[in-house]
């Protein structure tokens, strides 16, 4: 009997019990708590990164036809980021932090420990498939962790290059990668994990929630949602203009999750600035830019399909003011301009998350933030360009959602001093700089007491001498306490 | 109920929770429900659960107090958004993060602590400015009732609810979509909570518990220590509510040698603490209801297991008392070993040598506290590094919980998320992150149509190398 070639194994249930089996192992035997490894590690995803950036570029061309520049930067330059951040800080993040006492437990000292959770599963998104696969994962090798990715399917060259990558850069012992679709996942979802990080859409968010919820294991959810764009008319229009394409169209075409959704603007202001996109897009994509090579396509049919029903809708395609175009071969979308769109419309009820933009037209700008309340659901992020600093105030104690960005879009993503997470529909928990290693970490609370200082009062049989005692001691207060030791 | 979650949302959206003078009145209120209604309190607490007057103020009413205050005295601070520095790159640019309530939230109490439970996490709730649903268990009846009967009557009814009811009530609240859910209870009834609140995507917290170890070394060999050791120890089981307590001492662990010493010193205490007549047991809860107490008696059933019993043993059941009782390394493969024990049975598991309890606590689910007597550095320095916990005391037991600097929560089986103190109002918010920009400097490089000199730019900024971008402006670096 001649050899034949081997099918690749089914990743099943099995196996992904043996999988874990293993992680733990390695975990137990110590081996991603020491510095040394976390620092190795994350040196050695630097040098991947180095060493194959073409490759890199090429994978994300082929799953996304994503831009060299998007790529390099918004996918390469933030990891590169972010690791070199960990290795910076994470002597300084895994110290303990010193907690203060009160007199109410005196003598004592108290800290708080961080510590790894254990072995982690991170699923990540097709759109950033390499950012968003590996950014999680360098929080988790500083904390400690031992990981198991599992690349979106969405975005194959780039989950396969990954698991090659991986398997020949990092610590096979310790970080695994598990490609497949929904029966690998699903799989994977059975297995006891000490987190679960998931990157992607509320429907899917919800089962790897149930699925965690059995073993009790504790979930980062980063999801999405409709976030809107407020335009006044006191700014600097060009700017505004430019900032907002590149947070639109320049982010994967629109295919991102802080991406601007939607834009309200008054009805005076409104032609004006349509006019500002038209001449900006012109400049950035050219007369054609179903051509440009600086434009992401979507990422494949059924999401182009999408699109274009909420395109095609009925009475929704009047509105468009600018695009409109589409290349079926190449599953190219223009960049696409709405005025005006009703609001129960498909388009303003589900996340976009493509290359259209619907222009809500209000009459008073204050009253966009009821639009934004009445769609319902709490986005990853809203922007508002104004000068007015009441209209900033309001904003930001009003408008709920991930993050918020005055006067520009989607930079507070590079910003690693402010947490990156959802809130309501658009997830739960966060990350990136230290927000990272936390979301990884548990937080162990430790106090030392010394055998001295044992005041009897604690203890039974209780009398009402101890009770006062006891009742002074709880306020804190020196002046109750030495009263009512003196019995008075 | 669906009326009782909608007037919760309409009054959240009217933005009174939001105020911060609306919450610290609610917070002063709170205060003076507590201090008004002491004695009824204590009555409550000895009908559900035979807990003294002592215990009582010291883990239910003292504890409420405490929090309270403390948040008043705090809450300004905490409502301020925390500014973050920004690299010179977004120069001008201001980045804080801003921590604003979820909304409307639904806390499960436990009927163990039936006061302090629904009360500390409702005082976090407050402080972060939601409006909040209460549902007490029902296996605490008279402190339910008590809340449902005076919290109305003291704090805003619009805004803040308590129902009651059992099981079936708690399924239907789990079907409506709530901003967070803050759960105190069971491994098992922490699971249904959080595949409920998957449906929405509802963040949780989950306060559960486990087996709570008690490592002892030799500092036994020391007579004034092991004094302490021994009260602490008896302090800390029998204390909270006879054993009942997420975060009560489940079992001791010690060396074979001292194993005797150990036993001996323990029954001193017991019996001063107690006394040693089950029917003049004082100071001391009872257990809260038959099924319980059967649960409990039934741990005992197994012969292996009944002749490890060293002390105590007898239970009353028309009082549901059950009294102190040590047993001596009943079989490991048995309940009582594998279970949380949440009662007043207490083994002790001897070891060859102390060190090998780190693998012992390993081989168990981790469990919300970790309480260790030594005064070996090196040995508490394996303990913290070796074992997980949600936390570890040294040298004591239960007083973790007064301190409002530490975070109080569980990891892995006891739960996760955590309160007390700051950390009850950061449960109870989002942090929402928020950066101002400016209109200038504009940076060219940062728009299409892609360039290498723009990409080259793009590469020196990301690795904030301000030198490099000079160079490049200049013309000095080649693209």
């Amino acid at each position: 009997m001649g050899s034949q070639p081997e099918d690749k194994a089914v990743f099943d249930t099995e196996s992904g019990k043996e999988m874990v089996k293993e992680l733990r192992a390695s975990f137990v035997a110590g081996k991603t708590k020491s510095y040394e490894w976390k620092v190795s590690q994350l040196k050695a995803m630097l040098k991947m990164m180095e060493e194959n950036e073409a490759q890199i570029i090429f994978a994300l061309r082929d799953d996304l036809s994503k831009p060299e520049l998007e790529s390099s930067i918004y996918e390469i330059g933030m990891l590169k980021n972010s690791c070199r951040l960990a290795l910076k800080e994470m002597k300084h993040w895994m110290k303990p932090e010193k907690a203060k006492t009160s007199l109410t437990t005196f003598p004592s000292t108290a800290e708080i420990v961080s510590e790894p959770l254990g072995v982690v599963l991170v699923i990540s998104a097709w759109n950033y498939p390499f950012l968003l696969s590996l950014d999680p994962v360098v929080g988790a090798i500083a904390a400690g962790n031992a990981i198991v990715l599992k690349p979106s399917e969405l975005a194959p060259a780039t989950s396969s290059l990954l698991a090659k990558l991986i398997a020949d850069y990092l610590d096979g012992s310790c970080i695994k990668v598990v490609e497949g679709a929904v029966p690998e996942t699903t799989a994977l979802l059975e297995q006891k994990w000490d987190k679960i990080f998931y990157t992607g859409n509320g429907r899917v968010a919800r089962i790897v929630m149930a699925a965690a919820a059995k073993h009790l294991t504790p979930v980062v959810l980063e999801l999405g949602g409709k976030s809107p764009v407020i335009v006044d008319s006191d700014i600097d229009l060009k700017v505004a203009t430019r900032r907002i394409i590149a947070g639109k169209w320049g982010c994967n075409n629109g295919q991102a999750c802080i991406s601007p959704d939607y834009i309200i603007t008054t009805k005076d202001y409104a032609v004006k600035l349509v006019d500002s996109f038209k001449c900006e897009l012109e400049k950035f994509y050219g007369k054609n830019p179903l051509e440009s090579k600086d434009l992401s396509r979507i990422v494949n049919s059924n999401h182009f399909d999408r699109l274009l029903k909420l395109l095609d809708e009925d009475k929704i395609s009047s509105k468009i003011v600018h695009g409109g175009e589409r290349d079926e071969t190449n599953l190219k979308i223009a960049p696409t301009i709405l005025l005006d769109v009703p609001k129960n419309s498909l388009i303003m009820k589900e996340e976009i998350f493509g290359p259209l933009l619907p222009i809500i037209m209000v009459d008073k700008l204050e009253g966009s933030f009821d639009v934004i309340k009445s769609l319902g659901g709490k986005p990853l992020a809203a922007y508002l360009f104004t000068n007015k600093t009441k209209l900033k105030a309001k904003f930001v104690a009003e408008v709920s959602a991930g993050g918020l960005v005055v006067n520009d879009t989607t930079v507070h993503l590079a910003e690693h001093n402010l947490p990156f997470g959802g809130v309501g529909d658009s997830g739960m928990g966060s990350y990136h700089g230290k927000f990272s290693f936390d979301a990884f970490s548990h937080k162990k609370a430790v106090l030392y007491r010394s055998f001295g200082g044992d005041s009897s009062l604690r203890y039974p049989p209780y009398t009402r001498g101890k009770l006062r005692l006891l009742q002074a001691l709880l306020s804190g207060s020196v002046l109750r306490i030495i009263r009512a030791l003196l019995g008075c | 109920m669906e009326e009782t979650i909608a007037e919760l949302r309409e009054t959240f959206r009217s933005g009174t929770t939001k105020s911060v003078s609306w919450r610290k009145k609610q917070l002063k209120a709170l205060l003076d429900l507590v201090n008004e209604n002491e004695d009824s309190i204590f009555n409550a607490l000895d009908q559900d659960l035979g807990k003294s007057r002592v215990e009582s103020y010291r883990d239910e009413v003292g504890v409420v107090k405490k929090s309270a205050t403390y948040s008043l005295s705090c809450l300004d601070k905490w409502v301020a958004p925390k500014k973050g520095e920004v690299p010179l790159l977004f120069f001008p640019a201001k980045a804080e993060v801003m921590p604003e309530p979820l909304g409307v939230v639904l806390i499960f109490s436990s009927w163990n602590f039936p006061i302090s439970l629904a009360l500390d996490p409702l005082i976090g709730a407050i402080s972060a400015g939601n409006t909040v649903l209460i549902k007490p268990s029902e296996l605490a009846p008279a402190c339910l009732s008590f809340l449902v009967q005076t919290i109305p009557q003291y704090l805003d009814n619009k805004a803040i609810k308590v129902i009651g009811g059992g099981a079936d009530v708690g399924e239907r609240l789990l079907e409506l979509k709530w901003d967070k859910i803050f759960f105190t209870g069971s491994p098992r009834v922490g699971r249904l909570v959080m595949t409920a609140a998957a449906k929405h995507l509802t963040p949780v917290t989950l306060e559960l518990g486990g087996k709570c170890p008690a490592i002892v070394d030799n500092t036994l060999s020391n007579p004034s220590k092991a004094k302490v050791t021994a009260k602490r120890i008896v302090g800390g089981k029998w204390g909270p509510c006879t054993g009942q307590a997420c975060i009560a001492i489940d079992y001791v662990l010690v060396e074979e040698k001292l194993a005797s010493t150990l036993i001996d010193i323990l029954k001193k205490y017991i019996k001063r603490f107690y006394g040693d007549n089950l029917k003049e047991l004082k100071s001391i809860s009872r257990i809260v209801n038959k099924n319980q107490f059967q649960r409990l008696v039934n741990l005992l059933k197994d012969p292996h297991v009944a002749s490890s019993v060293v002390y105590g043993g007898s239970v009353d059941e028309e009082k549901l008392v059950i009294e102190p009782t040590i047993l001596l390394d009943p079989p490991l493969d048995s309940e009582i070993m594998n279970e949380e024990i949440f009662g007043p049975l207490l083994p002790i598991i001897t070891l060859k040598n102390i060190e090998e309890s780190i693998e012992f606590i390993n081989s168990k689910p981790k469990p919300l506290v970790i309480y260790a007597f030594t005064e070996d550095k090196a040995f508490k320095k394996r303990i913290l590094s070796e074992t997980s916990s949600g936390s570890v005391t040294f040298n004591d037991s239960m007083v973790q919980f007064l301190c409002d600097s530490l975070p109080f929560g569980g990891v892995g089986q006891s739960g996760f998320g955590r309160y007390h103190g700051k950390y009850s109002f950061d449960t109870f918010s989002h942090e929402k992150a928020v950066l101002h920009r400016a209109f200038y400097p504009e940076l060219e490089p940062r728009y299409p149509p892609w360039t290498n000199f723009k990409l080259m730019f793009i590469k020196l900024a990301y690795g904030f190398n301000y030198f490099g971008l000079m160079l490049l402006m200049l013309g000095f670096k080649k693209s």
